[in-house]
């Protein structure tokens, strides 16, 4: 039952989101609203604002003459960029979990780290992604050579470690003080401290903090590609159809669809993950 | 307890570094009587590079006994920092931003000018009454900036015009369409690039597509503030003391120039295997972007690739002069060392010309290309 009403809830919210966008069109002045030269509501004309259907129908047209269907390309666009965001994001939260171990464990290394934990948020991606890709071509994994699609998944999980480093920090701090010491008085060790107490105390800040990373990954993955031209993935489809908005406005929307879409799928995951856990310690 | 800390950050830092191969350098050894070699380009796939893709699937680099591999630009590759780190072999770039990039440290030379004339444009529509760089006065005027605006700027300068107060200055999308909607009086414009989607986008007014008499365009060249574009440029260091580099890179430009030897003679079939590579721009689009490139490198009356030291000439001055809207110049100072060499270039030139090949297309002519509907 709670399940058919969030469902509900999720079509009726993009229902709304497309008859507002319907809605403006309609009313907005094509050239948009502009107060003493300064324009203040955004241009409603078909070039700045395709109509919704039209953007489906782009979907079902083929990409080029005689190609596949838009849909379709960016589908498998999508799948390109996923692997980057699946490794980006895996390796990302496993190097954030270490982390708020670490300083959990050491104050020494939380007063050390966390600055440059924030510190490395601060660097310009615009500026991290060619570098990364530089150092890309000097690397390889063993025998097998370092491929494009590496350094996007490596842009991804720089953006993905922070949120879980911190969010997790927070959680496995969060136990009160009696649970610490009722531990202690057991003779527990740091590590069934860790497994027993903390890691379960942690849960409620460790998904909202992988929900958080898997949204980054989406953008450094989609940032990287962009960046670095890396071929296949959807990053590289939105800045390839930009360059035909003058003609085809509709076409760049796909684009963008399709990476708001991954950015869907990838929460999902983690929905679904954090919802077989909470049913596994509820039974 | 210092210890286990430093264990664990170890443990984090091999974790980061993965492992490095030995030889930083790209591995350009000889593999089978075959050579590795890297081309790093400006930008995705396009038939701005026509020439180097045609002379690898024509075979023209294996008969050089090179095994070429282009490696693709994107937004922020900068081809010649790419070529300086080591990470490619050769480079397409233009002359000002390599002269920049050598200012500021890069140890790279100039061994060929592919495209002999510039290809940028200043675009309005015919009724702005833009017909010369001095009526931009008092004109909104788009330009692309991060170097690409130079020419603009060097010859609203000659035309008499303060940049930063007679116009209003502009920064410009990727696409046309604030010239369109005339948010703009004037906007750049890659003539086989820009100005095609200009005339691939339908006019509201006829319900046709936009005709060429619909702008009028200004075009550099004629102006005289053209500045030398895609341009072959090679490792300055391993030019100087490697001779099998030498040697490689008189190959590399043989087969190069071939290719856009025959990209001259077989435009729609170049078209196709830039299409055949991936690109998302549509075939009439490219077929258009295969014939302007083709006028741009061709004819060639001193021999394709051959750098005019006259047109270098005027390059680095007006890079030396010309400020854009920050008060900058391209560069400060003269170019140091060895910025440029044709040795190589003319020694390609000599072996194309033993071979049969027509390395000066003075009979050349540009063909008229029909664009469709969003460049299908």
């Amino acid at each position: 039952m709670r399940r058919a009403r969030a469902l509900a809830t999720g079509i009726g919210a993009v229902l709304v989101a497309v008859l507002l966008w319907e809605a403006y069109k309609a009313v907005g002045g094509d050239d948009g609203t502009s107060l003493f030269g300064v324009r203040l509501l955004p241009r409603a004309d078909d070039a700045a604002m395709p109509h919704v259907y039209d953007v489906l129908r782009r979907f079902g047209e083929p990409e080029l003459p005689g190609g596949d269907p838009i849909g379709l390309v960016v589908l498998k666009a999508c799948l390109f960029t996923l692997r980057g965001v699946a490794v980006g994001f895996g390796v990302g939260a496993l190097v954030g979990l270490l982390l708020a171990v670490l300083m959990q464990r050491f104050r020494v290394v939380e007063r050390g780290l966390l600055p440059y934990v924030i510190l490395s948020q601060t660097v310009p991606l615009i500026a991290l992604a060619p570098a990364i890709a530089g150092w890309g071509g000097r690397l390889s994994l063993g025998s097998y050579p370092w491929q494009p699609w590496m350094s996007v998944a490596t842009i991804a999980a720089y953006l993905a470690f922070f949120p879980v480093a911190v969010g997790m920090l927070r959680g496995l701090q969060s136990p009160p003080r009696v649970a610490e010491e009722l531990m202690r008085t057991y003779a527990a060790g740091w590590w069934h401290t860790l497994v027993k107490l903390r890691l379960p105390a942690s849960t409620p800040y460790l998904f909202p903090a992988l929900r958080l990373a898997g949204a980054a990954a989406v953008v450094g993955a989609v940032v990287g590609e962009i960046s670095t031209g890396t071929r296949g993935g959807i990053g590289r489809l939105v800045i390839e159809y930009s360059r035909e908005a003058t003609a085809d406005p509709a076409k760049v929307y796909t684009a963008m669809v399709g990476a708001a879409l991954l950015g869907l799928a990838v929460a999902a995951v983690v929905g679904i993950a954090e919802f077989a856990l909470n049913r596994r310690r509820a039974a | 307890m210092r210890k286990m800390i430093g264990g664990a950050l170890a443990g984090v830092l091999a974790l980061a570094a993965c492992g490095t191969a030995d030889e930083p350098a790209t591995p350009s050894g000889d593999t089978g009587g075959t050579r590795t070699v890297k081309l790093q380009l400006q930008w995705f796939v396009q038939a701005q590079f026509a020439g180097y893709i045609a002379a690898v699937d024509k075979g023209f680099y294996s008969e050089q006994g090179l095994d070429v591999q282009i490696l693709e630009g994107g937004v922020d590759i900068v081809p010649q920092t790419v070529l300086a780190q080591g990470q490619a072999d050769f480079a397409v770039a233009w002359v000002p931003k390599a002269l920049a990039s050598r200012e500021q440290g890069a140890a790279i030379t100039e061994i060929a000018q592919v495209f002999q004339r510039s290809g940028t444009y200043q675009v309005s529509f015919a009724d702005s009454g833009i017909k010369a760089p001095a009526d931009l006065k008092g004109k909104k005027v788009g330009n692309w900036g991060f170097g690409n605006e130079f020419e603009l700027f060097a010859a609203m300068t000659k035309a008499g015009l303060d940049p930063g107060k007679d116009v209003t200055l502009v920064q410009q999308q990727f696409d046309m369409q604030a010239l369109l909607r005339r948010d703009i009086d004037a906007a750049q414009a890659m003539s086989y690039n820009e100005y095609a989607q200009l005339l691939e986008a339908k006019n509201p007014k006829t319900g046709a597509l936009y005709q060429p008499s619909d702008f009028t365009v200004l075009n550099w060249n004629d102006v005289g503030t053209a500045m030398l574009q895609d341009a072959v440029w090679a490792n300055s260091e391993k030019l100087a003391g490697d001779s099998a580099y030498q040697e490689t890179a008189v190959k590399f430009l043989t087969g190069s120039l071939k290719g856009w030897a025959y990209c001259r003679d077989n435009a729609a079939e170049c078209r196709d295997l830039v299409v055949k590579r991936g690109s998302k721009l549509g075939a009439s689009h490219q077929l258009w972007q295969m014939n302007e490139v083709n006028k741009l490198v061709w004819p060639s009356p001193n021999g394709v690739g051959l750098l005019d030291e006259t047109a270098w000439k005027q390059t680095v001055d007006l890079s030396l002069t010309t400020k854009n809207q920050d008060g900058q110049t391209v560069i400060t100072k003269q170019p140091e060392g060895t910025a440029y060499t044709n040795e190589y270039v003319q020694k390609a030139i000599d072996a194309l010309k033993g071979a049969g090949v027509d390395v000066n297309g003075t009979s050349f002519q540009p063909t008229t290309v029909e664009l469709k509907e969003g460049g299908a």
